[in-house]
């Protein structure tokens, strides 16, 4: 019996095949970069005479003009950092290494995404960017759950991401990322700013009846004015959970009629608060009396183009902002007559927060030295700065949440020009909206550590 | 008591909504077999025809806003109200029901050239290709109005004197929390009237029988010399006139933007199913009864039993009634089961 001479298993087929698969191995983490060979950070922009900003907004779905507001601002913040136009806040911005030559000596471009308030095609749109485009920074928002997909993005990936308009505790709490830098205000803040102003204006004996948007914003939102109205004395009624875009509230508005409760708080945005602060009216809830007191609606966050939206019906009704075009300091004044002079009308909160978020990473690279996220987070980590409109603000080292003065409005009764919807009730100081780090609406986060995505 | 008194009348304004929408398309769909999917688009475009005329009515001058000094701002001064005080502002404040003149010759016309521009070429093709094209005109449709009108709701005020609530609590002798707002049982009663004069037009008027017979056998109606695809022309304008004129009086209620037609085209859908395909009755039924319990499912009580039921009510009717009654409420054999 004659044996077979052994030989081995692989052909020539397979050899090349698994040197094909080791190379793919190897190369994978090089993927993402176009600049990879020899840098040590993601879309390094290297010796080019030019950086490329990624703004992810809504350009189309429900808060499509708010997007494009942002996007208003994120092009005036361009055109300042290039040193053209009157430089708006790059003037008040205290301290400041700006210098009105780009970013680092570099002509700044920038490249728009859509993200249709939807995370999914929000995150597809910050990849594309981070990809293909080779963006060193992503910032953008209107709603907290494209801003937390988006942030989760730019962390595994290794960008800066500077929130826009995104108010969930989440955003800076359980979901808060190393990359991820938030100048915004949130709703634990709204509610420590509302609280000592409703118990002024209302009293200790209410009892409050909830709609609230069904997702992340909507939930923590809840719980935060919950927790102040019940620390001022107010009981509560009952928490409705409502779907993000229903349209027609009028079956949830009917039951808070028989409730027994006296006040509604809204916990809607955009096109949701329009829409259920219109209908609540319609049933006759702001001239109704329960037990002696005229029943009252409060709207936690408010905002110009959503009074714009609610028209009439937002008169006499408080809320809360992270800013006004209507405040007085040097910042804001700089601020609004650069974008009205450019526009015609002057900006909205989630224009003021992009246009500074904007601002304040471009100083972070200049104080860095670099584009480098690590070093760029480092410097914006703890940073206090002044005169961009909200006063003395500090970023919180721990968990990247700016820390300032709120603002607590209310529909303004007699409007003086087409803009002038809301006033200014109260400059809540930051000490009176600050909390622990740990604190408990907080809890469950990681800020991990940077990636820079080499 | 007084609160499911409020959710029946919340579930008929919101079911007289569906059933206006739902008996456009089913009456195209019974009359010329096409599933139109810019059906929705109609009803947009008609809420869209009030917030045209309310800006035609308040076009102003722009004038200096000397209140405000950080930059050049200009505010508006509308001309109709500046030129007759009186006059204009009843104009404008009945811009809504003036719309409803208006709406009628722009549906119509819009119906017309959407029927010979673009449908009828989809006649003979599978109801696949039908559902595609006409979502893309729904699309084109959408991406207009918000080119021209924004993403934002715009919100369009009923007249004053209709705007606040009618205590109907003291009227059916129940609780004074029972109030409605005027415009939404004026929506109601709205609704009601525009589906009864659909019916009878159908039911007691030569062109309607013509219709109804072309709707059981268009053979036979064009064997006899009758021109059949003319009238089913007219009846696709119909359609959009009553989805437009639902689009109208629904302004006041729900702020339009520009995706208000493919919300409701989704629950339309599911309202003519549930009905039964091509039936006129079922749609009408479907669309009250759906209206109805989804209302009672927004209830707090119904809520803490079965947490997120408002929100799936239509859909797990829509299985059922599919699974006992495949071919709807009111359906009639054979159609769209070649």
């Amino acid at each position: 019996m004659s044996k077979k001479p052994q030989t081995s298993n692989w052909s020539r087929r397979d050899v090349l095949k698994a040197s094909a698969a080791s190379a793919a191995i190897t190369g994978a983490p090089l993927f993402f970069s176009r600049n990879a060979y020899g840098a040590e950070f993601l879309n390094n922009p290297g010796d080019g005479g030019t950086v490329t900003l990624g703004f992810n907004v809504p350009q189309s779905g429900a808060y499509a003009d708010e997007g494009a507001d942002e996007l208003r601002a994120y092009k005036l913040a361009v055109k300042h950092l290039n040193g053209e136009g009157d430089g708006g806040m790059m003037n008040t911005l205290q301290p400041s290494a700006l210098t009105g030559n780009g970013i680092l000596g570099k002509k700044v471009e920038y490249v728009t995404g859509d993200t249709q308030t939807k995370s999914d095609a929000a995150r597809a749109s910050a990849k594309r960017m981070i990809e293909k485009d080779g963006v060193v920074m992503v910032t953008g928002g209107s709603s907290s759950g494209v801003a937390i997909a988006v942030q989760g993005l730019c962390q595994d990936a290794g960008i800066i991401f500077m929130a826009g308009l995104t108010h969930s505790n989440d955003t800076t709490g359980k979901d808060k990322k190393a990359n991820g830098f938030r100048h915004f205000f949130n709703a634990y803040m709204s509610g420590a700013a509302l609280g000592p102003v409703l118990e002024k204006e209302y009293g200790k004996e209410r009892r409050a009846y909830h709609l609230t948007a069904d997702y992340t914003w909507g939930w923590t939102q809840e719980e935060s004015i919950t927790a102040s109205t019940e620390a001022i004395g107010w009981t509560t009624a009952e928490k409705v959970k409502t779907p993000v875009g229903a349209g027609d509230f009028s079956q949830y508005i009917t039951p808070v009629l028989n409730s027994g409760a006296d006040t509604l708080i809204l916990n809607h945005y955009g096109k949701d608060m329009i829409n259920s602060l219109t209908q609540a009216i319609q049933f006759g809830l702001k001239d109704k009396q329960v037990e002696g007191k005229d029943f009252q609606i409060i709207v936690p966050l408010y905002s110009r183009l959503m009074a714009q939206g609610a028209g009439e019906n937002v008169k006499g009704i408080f809320g809360s902002t992270n800013w006004h075009w209507s405040l007085s300091d040097a910042g804001s004044q700089a601020f609004v007559k650069s974008f009205g002079q450019e526009y015609g009308f002057p900006p909205s909160q989630a224009a003021h927060t992009c246009y500074v978020q904007t601002l304040l990473y471009a100083d972070a690279c200049e104080r860095a030295g670099t584009f480098e996220p690590c070093q760029v987070g480092a410097a914006l980590e703890g940073h206090k700065f002044d005169g961009m409109g909200n006063g003395p603000t500090e970023y919180r080292a721990e968990d990247h949440q700016c820390f300032k003065d709120v603002l607590v409005v209310k529909g303004k009764d007699n409007p003086s020009s087409q803009f002038d919807l809301l006033e200014v009730v109260e400059v809540t100081p930051r000490a009176q909206v600050e909390y622990a780090v740990d604190h408990p609406m907080f809890a469950g986060g990681d800020l991990g550590s940077c990636n820079n995505g080499a | 008591m007084d609160a499911l008194f409020l959710q029946v009348l919340n579930g008929l304004d919101k079911g007289g909504a569906y059933a206006l929408i739902a008996l456009g398309l089913t009456l195209v769909f019974g009359t010329l077999g096409v599933v139109n999917f810019a059906h929705g688009a109609l009803f947009m475009a008609g809420a869209f025809c009030a917030v045209t005329l309310e800006k035609v009515l308040t076009i102003s001058t722009k004038v200096k806003d000397e209140s405000i000094t950080f930059f050049d701002a200009y505010k508006e001064v509308p001309i109709l109200e500046a030129k007759f005080p009186v006059v204009g502002a009843f104009i404008v404040d009945f811009s809504v029901p003036f719309a409803i003149l208006l709406a009628i010759p722009v549906m119509l016309f819009l119906g017309l050239l959407m029927e010979r521009g673009l449908i009828r070429h989809f006649y003979k093709r599978p109801h696949a290709d039908q559902i595609l094209v006409t979502f893309g005109l729904a699309i084109i449709f959408q991406e207009i109005i918000r080119h021209y009108f924004g993403a934002n709701p715009i919100p369009q005020s009923a007249p004053s004197m209709v705007s606040g609530s009618a205590n109907i609590g003291a009227l059916f002798g129940l609780g004074e929390n029972v109030v409605y707002p005027w415009w939404r049982l004026i929506y109601l009663t709205f609704a009601a009237i525009v589906i009864a004069s659909v019916f009878a037009f159908l039911q007691f008027t030569t062109f309607g029988m013509v219709v109804r017979a072309g709707m059981q056998d268009r053979e036979m109606v064009g064997l006899l010399g009758i021109d059949i695809q003319r009238r089913f022309t007219i009846v696709f304008g119909m359609a959009a006139v009553v989805a437009g004129l639902a689009g109208v009086m629904y302004t006041p209620i729900l702020p339009p933007d520009y995706h208000m037609g493919m919300d409701f085209l989704v629950l339309s859908f599911v309202v003519v199913v549930v009905g039964g395909m091509g039936s006129l009755g079922g749609a009408v039924l479907a669309g009250f009864l759906l209206g109805i319990l989804q209302s009672f499912a927004s209830m707090n009580e119904i809520k803490s039993i079965i947490p997120g039921i408002d929100q799936i009510i239509i859909y797990l009717v829509a299985v059922i009634v599919l699974l006992v009654r495949p071919r709807g409420l009111l359906g009639r054999k054979g159609v769209m089961e070649e």
